[in-house]
């Protein structure tokens, strides 16, 4: 029974903060609903056993992901009013662009209950005891170790060639050397004088 | 299997990988002033990762539970590629230190490119397969835009990125049919089920596969970005995208090709061989036009890899010896021609890259002129000279297999290749002389072109037993 109740809370709430995402006027207001819709779409994903999707909704999505828009949003000065101009100009464009999306739907339906190709039957099953970030945690850090580091070499090779194609060496920046502070005595820096009236100071 | 038995199979790949990373602390560190080093550093790398195939790593069979393969396949084609690799490291100071863009990750970044090399022909699942293509290419990417102040670098980076994405793209969407339709990624495993019957799925997976595998060892159809990669790119990095990785590329789709689809062979015979047959023709035919030498060997390497092709589409043992073979000699022949290419400078210093300038070469460099003829003589396959042998071997293989006219057809094309490499030659010692060259600077770039030209000479058929051997027992860990 809590489980129904949970299911209909969370899929009411991913529709309506999804919605209000859309319908906001506000664009950081959009952002905020964004985020409570991945928050419930976590939830949904716990209720159907998959709690390594739901971690990773929430680490990714809200953790990285919605910061990330909020930020862009804040900082770039988007005129949101001209953005929304022309409505009526592109609306046969996206009417078409609903159709299609609609088309496709009833056809992925359509063959789901047909049957279709019998792709899913090949692909091994998750065993059913096991939780599925064990499962998967066996698989990436065991099965395909390997893998797993050769993508992270690719990842380094990216990081190098970010660095050789942009990086120069530019004359005349000055920069902080933190050591070179932190040696610095208060003799190097400081004199006390004691002026006499009159004779003005020496510097 | 425990995982450092795994793990020694592995071991080039370990050398090389933590050693670059420790080169690239020092060159964190160190700064540019140490490029040299770090290339000698690089260089004796290879070399130990080179030496560790005599171990365990060499022919140990599977690991990581079939994600890998140590075998004499993956040995002859890492020794071909760590060789390639070294050479183009060795190369490039000279040419770097007189742009002035002497930078310490160039031989770093190569080495990454050899460790993806090695997956890649070591490979024996699509994942890795895909992941050491994506290592290689990476590498390769950042590689053709190292002198990222030269407009024709950085398009020639570009270029290869985006082609090199979309042929990555091409290559991973085959894999996800094949996964889809045979239910696993492994190679064994795939073979089994398309030697049920292959499904339409499992075909386009195929054929998508073969297309993706194409463009990296820029076989025609998908040859397109070869000319401007290769003209664009600084020369060193030039010689080692002609020399290394189409030695990987070619080694892996061999061993896709026969132990993944082995039993699907009459499906992509015909792919290979239009393949084969397009890039020799294609390869001759648009290098006659050309002015300038780097592209002019661009399209010889298109030729050329549909040649090693043919050894492909004989399907046997003979015809995969064959093309090992020719890829081993097709190494020796594109560094030792690239090395004569980057003595093309003129009195400033500032390489040269017109075929007019080569004019009367024989008069003023007479030993780089014989050099350069040698490699011409033997990338046209003239019979005294080593580049004859692999394609004998290749064309033996294809008339054994019982596919003499298409081995006709190939003969034929040689001829049209032929051309333009013997016009180059008559460049060299027959037209009237052009401004001569600098004088050249370096004795280890001379002693390589020796090497390499004393390798590709009639002196090279001494090597036949030996290479002979070693071909023929890599190409039978295929089958």
């Amino acid at each position: 029974m809590i489980t129904v109740i949970a299911f209909y809370l969370f899929a009411a709430m991913v529709i309506a903060s999804g919605t209000l995402t859309i319908l906001a006027r506000n664009p950081v207001h959009s952002v905020l609903w964004l985020i409570l819709a991945f928050f419930n779409a976590a939830g949904l994903m716990i209720l159907v056993g998959a709690e390594f999707i739901a971690m990773l909704l929430v680490i990714v999505y809200v953790g990285a992901v919605a910061v990330l828009f909020l930020f862009v949003v804040m900082m770039l000065d988007i005129d949101f009013a001209e953005l929304r101009a022309g409505f009526a100009q592109y609306l046969p464009f996206g009417v078409l662009l609903v159709i299609l999306l609609l088309a496709e739907m009833v056809f992925a339906v359509g063959a789901w209950t047909a049957g279709g190709v019998d792709i899913a039957a090949k692909a091994a099953p998750t065993p059913a005891e096991v939780p599925n970030i064990e499962a998967l945690g066996t698989l990436i850090y065991t099965r395909y170790l390997f893998i797993f580091e050769g993508a992270g070499l690719v990842l380094l090779v990216a990081l190098i060639g970010a660095i050789v194609l942009t990086h120069r060496v530019r004359g005349g920046v000055k920069t902080q050397n933190i050591a070179a502070q932190n040696q610095r005595r208060p003799e190097d820096a400081i004199r006390n004088v004691k002026p006499t009236i009159g004779k003005g100071v020496e510097l | 299997m425990p995982i450092t038995a795994s793990l020694a199979l592995t071991l080039p790949e370990l050398i090389l990988s933590l050693g670059a990373l420790a080169l690239l602390m020092v060159a964190a560190f160190g700064g540019d002033g140490l490029t040299r080093a770090i290339g000698w550093g690089a260089v004796a790398l290879l070399a130990a990762a080179g030496f560790s195939l005599t171990g365990p790593a060499g022919n140990g069979g599977p690991g990581f539970d079939g994600l890998y393969i140590a075998d004499s396949f993956s040995s002859f084609a890492k020794v071909l590629i760590y060789i390639a690799a070294a050479a183009s490291i060795l190369i490039a100071p000279g040419f770097f230190a007189r742009t002035g863009q002497l930078r310490a990750e160039y031989p770093i970044l190569i080495l990454l490119s050899a460790v993806g090399m090695g997956m890649m022909v070591s490979a024996s699942d699509l994942l890795t397969l895909y992941v050491g293509l994506e290592l290689q290419s990476l590498s390769a990417y950042v590689l053709a835009s190292f002198m990222r102040r030269d407009t024709r670098a950085a398009e020639a980076g570009l270029k290869y990125f985006v082609l090199g994405a979309l042929a990555s793209g091409i290559l991973l969407y085959g894999i996800s049919l094949l996964y889809g339709f045979t239910g696993t990624t492994l190679f064994a495993g795939i073979a089994d089920s398309l030697g049920t019957g292959i499904s339409t799925g499992e075909m386009f997976g195929m054929v998508f596969v073969f297309a993706g595998l194409a463009f990296k060892i820029s076989a025609v159809p998908f040859h397109m970005w070869t000319p401007d990669v290769y003209e664009g790119a600084p020369t060193p990095v030039t010689a080692f995208f002609a020399s290394a990785p189409k030695v990987a590329g070619m080694a892996l789709l061999m061993r896709v090709a026969i132990d993944a689809m082995g039993s699907g062979t009459d499906a992509w015979r015909q792919i290979v061989i239009f393949s084969a047959l397009a890039s020799t023709i294609l390869g001759g035919v648009a290098a006659i036009g050309q002015s300038n030498i780097k592209r002019l060997l661009a399209y010889s390497s298109i030729n050329n890899v549909g040649f090693a092709l043919f050894g492909l589409a004989a399907g046997t043992p003979e015809g995969v010896a064959g093309t090992l073979t020719y890829m081993a000699v097709y190494v020796a022949m594109t560094i030792g021609s690239f090395l004569c290419v980057l003595q093309m400078r003129d009195a400033d210093g500032q390489p040269v890259e017109t075929i007019a300038s080569l004019s009367g070469l024989s008069r003023s460099r007479p030993a780089l002129a014989a050099a350069f003829a040698i490699f011409m003589f033997s990338l046209a396959g003239i019979p005294p000279l080593f580049g004859f042998w692999p394609k004998f071997l290749v064309f033996d293989a294809l008339v054994k297999a019982g596919f003499w006219p298409l081995a006709m057809i190939g003969i034929a094309t040689s001829v049209i290749g032929a051309f333009y490499y013997l016009k180059i030659v008559k460049t060299i010692y027959f037209d009237e002389p052009a401004a001569d060259y600098a004088p050249s600077d370096s004795k280890l770039e001379g002693g390589l072109i020796a090497l390499s030209a004393l390798f590709v000479s009639p002196l090279g058929y001494l090597a036949i037993p030996a290479l002979g051997v070693a071909s023929m027992a890599a190409a039978r860990s295929l089958f």
